[in-house]
């Protein structure tokens, strides 16, 4: 039982860092550019990085289609597809 | 100069040593394999960090001249009178301390063939990718009458630096009364809205400062980015103070008389008290010494990898790269930086690339406290990089004033972002 668990932690373990340390999905490495990566930034716009995934699908599907206004956003989450909204805060929801 | 010779001579040694290694090389550089990256502007310095994130086994040598970068960005608020120089400057430090070699010179020649970049000093860099981020040159000869020495008179203040100190001395040492003249290019240049930014702060240092001058903008074009929006803020900030001059109305500059500081156009002469010349533009010259130019002087690239069209194994991307729908800007310069990165990473390892989306936000300053923005999305379409249908714009025309002082805020916010990424 014991190693069983432990092997299952390890794994855990294991496919976090990967999916952390994977390729960016589409369009995720271009957010960046003003959702700061760096926590060293001072900006208005929050950081990405390690948010929840449901709040970002949200803010991105209500920017999209306008339940949500914004001074720039509703612009760019037009360029994006459920899928790919998706794989984006499934990323930012993994890095650290 | 002290510590230039230096790194000069680290770097000579270094790149000997990798020559004189002759076919043990492969065994010695079997680590990881190698990129080089010429320029480390917002596209060079991006890529090169991106590239040591993708995977560090990846040795990256940046080869760059300048111990300090200066931003061109924001740098039309330090031609206003609104921020110093010394906020638009970086160095390399933190660059370096990701694990990136720099070669503290200039990339001469690329030998696309046998793989390798030759730098000032005569020295070869082998590498098995090569990515070209060198932004842009001046189209020396292209406006008659505008040479370098012109240049000293009538600043194009588009490379950021003297220039921009320069442009900034004539307009503060000017009597009031006199006439500004800004010339525009044709496309496709630098920074789209770049000239009609400089036009606002100019106009805004004017009208605070020096209320009875003039400025006019002579265009080589008949419509310009985020135009409506422009010229809806100028009516309302600088009515009668800022004219601007469409190609079809006699803009187009024809040639400049540096020493009477005129600017003559189809339709007649302007004499200016300070001149502006933003000159036609295109890519960095290493660009065109390695085979990556092609006749308008900007260069093809695929727009999966950046992998150049004419060269196989160079990537170019940055303000030198023909990006499609993608403006020439500091961000697509990054953005651009991150797919290269990633696109290199995956080919070196023998992998295959996947399909990419990019983004793009120019912001530009009306006044100090009233911004206005343009966005983009882009994916490869048919061969180019094209606009993502129903994507992107620009600030709607209606917004109230809060909306204009909210994005004055996130232009500065997005200038601290993405130095922060490139050089912080
Ligand atoms: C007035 C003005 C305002 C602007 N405002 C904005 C803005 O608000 N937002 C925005 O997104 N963009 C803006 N831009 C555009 C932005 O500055 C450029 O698009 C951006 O700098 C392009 O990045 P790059 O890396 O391609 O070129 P650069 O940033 O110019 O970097 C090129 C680097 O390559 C080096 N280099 C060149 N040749 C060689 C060689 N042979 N060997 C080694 N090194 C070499 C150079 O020294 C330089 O450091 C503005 C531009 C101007 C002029
Ligand atoms: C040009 C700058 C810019 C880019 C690029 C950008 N954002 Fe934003 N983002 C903003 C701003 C500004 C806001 C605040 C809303 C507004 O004003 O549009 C915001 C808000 C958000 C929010 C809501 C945050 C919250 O909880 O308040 C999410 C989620 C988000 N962006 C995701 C993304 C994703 C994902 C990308 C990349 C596909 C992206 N953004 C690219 C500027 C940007």
């Amino acid at each position: 039982m014991r190693s069983t668990l432990a092997a299952a932690i390890a794994y855990v373990t294991i496919a976090a860092a990967t999916v952390a340390s994977a390729e960016p999905p589409a369009g995720a490495a271009a957010c960046s550019g003003c959702h700061p990566s760096s926590a060293r930034v001072q900006s208005p716009v929050v950081r990405l990085v390690g948010r929840d995934r449901a709040e970002i699908v949200k803010a991105m599907q209500d920017f999209r289609s306008g339940a949500r206004a914004g001074t720039v956003m509703d612009r760019i989450a037009k360029g994006f597809t459920d899928a790919e909204i998706q794989a984006i805060a499934a990323w930012y929801a993994a890095q650290r | 100069m002290k510590a230039t010779r230096r790194h000069f001579l680290e770097l000579s040694v270094a790149a000997a040593a990798t020559v004189a290694l002759g076919p043990r090389r492969a065994r010695a550089q079997a680590s990881g394999p190698r990129v080089v990256v010429v320029g480390g502007g917002f596209a060079g310095a991006s890529c090169a960090r991106a590239l040591r994130q993708a995977d560090p086994r990846i040795a990256v040598m940046l080869v760059e001249p300048n111990a300090t970068f200066t931003a061109c960005p924001f740098s039309n608020a330090v031609i206003g009178g609104l921020r110093e120089l010394s906020a638009q400057r970086f160095t390399y430090e933190r660059v370096a301390a990701d694990g990136i070699t720099i070669a503290r010179t200039t990339a001469t020649a690329v030998d696309a063939q046998g793989k390798s970049v030759t730098l000032a000093d005569g020295a070869r860099l082998p590498y098995d990718r090569l990515v070209l981020a060198p932004g842009i040159d001046i189209k020396w000869g292209a406006l008659p009458g505008y040479d370098e020495a012109a240049a000293g008179q009538m600043p194009h203040a588009w490379r950021a630096g003297e220039q921009t100190l320069l442009l900034r001395r004539q307009l503060e040492g000017m009597d009031d009364g006199g006439l500004v003249v800004i010339s525009a290019p044709a496309n496709p240049f630098r920074c789209p809205p770049g000239p009609y930014e400089r036009a606002s702060l100019i106009a805004h240092f004017l009208k605070t400062k020096k209320p009875k001058s003039k400025l006019i903008v002579l265009d080589a074009k008949d419509a310009f980015s985020k135009q409506r929006l422009f010229q809806a803020a100028w009516a309302e900030l600088y009515p009668g103070l800022l004219e601007w001059v469409p190609l079809s109305k006699g803009g187009n500059v024809t040639s400049v008389h540096a020493a009477t500081s005129t600017l003559v156009t189809d339709f007649g002469k302007h004499q200016a008290k300070v001149a502006n010349v933003i000159p036609p533009q295109k890519a960095g010259r290493i660009a065109e010494a390695a085979g990556v130019a092609d006749r308008s002087g900007w260069c093809p690239i695929d727009p999966v990898t950046f992998e150049s069209k004419l060269q196989a194994g160079i990537h170019v991307i940055g303000d030198a790269a023909i990006a499609g729908a993608m403006p020439k800007s500091a961000f697509a310069a990054n953005s651009q930086a991150k797919v290269c990165a990633a696109a290199v990473a995956t080919l070196v390892a023998g992998g295959t690339p996947s399909v990419p989306k990019l983004i793009n936000t120019c912001y530009s300053l009306v006044a100090p406290d009233y911004g206005i923005s343009v966005a983009g999305v882009y994916q490869p379409t048919g061969g180019q990089l094209a606009d993502v249908p129903g994507s992107g714009g620009v600030s709607p025309s209606d917004a109230p004033r809060e909306a204009r002082k909210a994005e004055a805020v996130l232009a500065e916010a997005w200038f601290r972002t993405i130095t922060t990424e490139a050089f912080g």
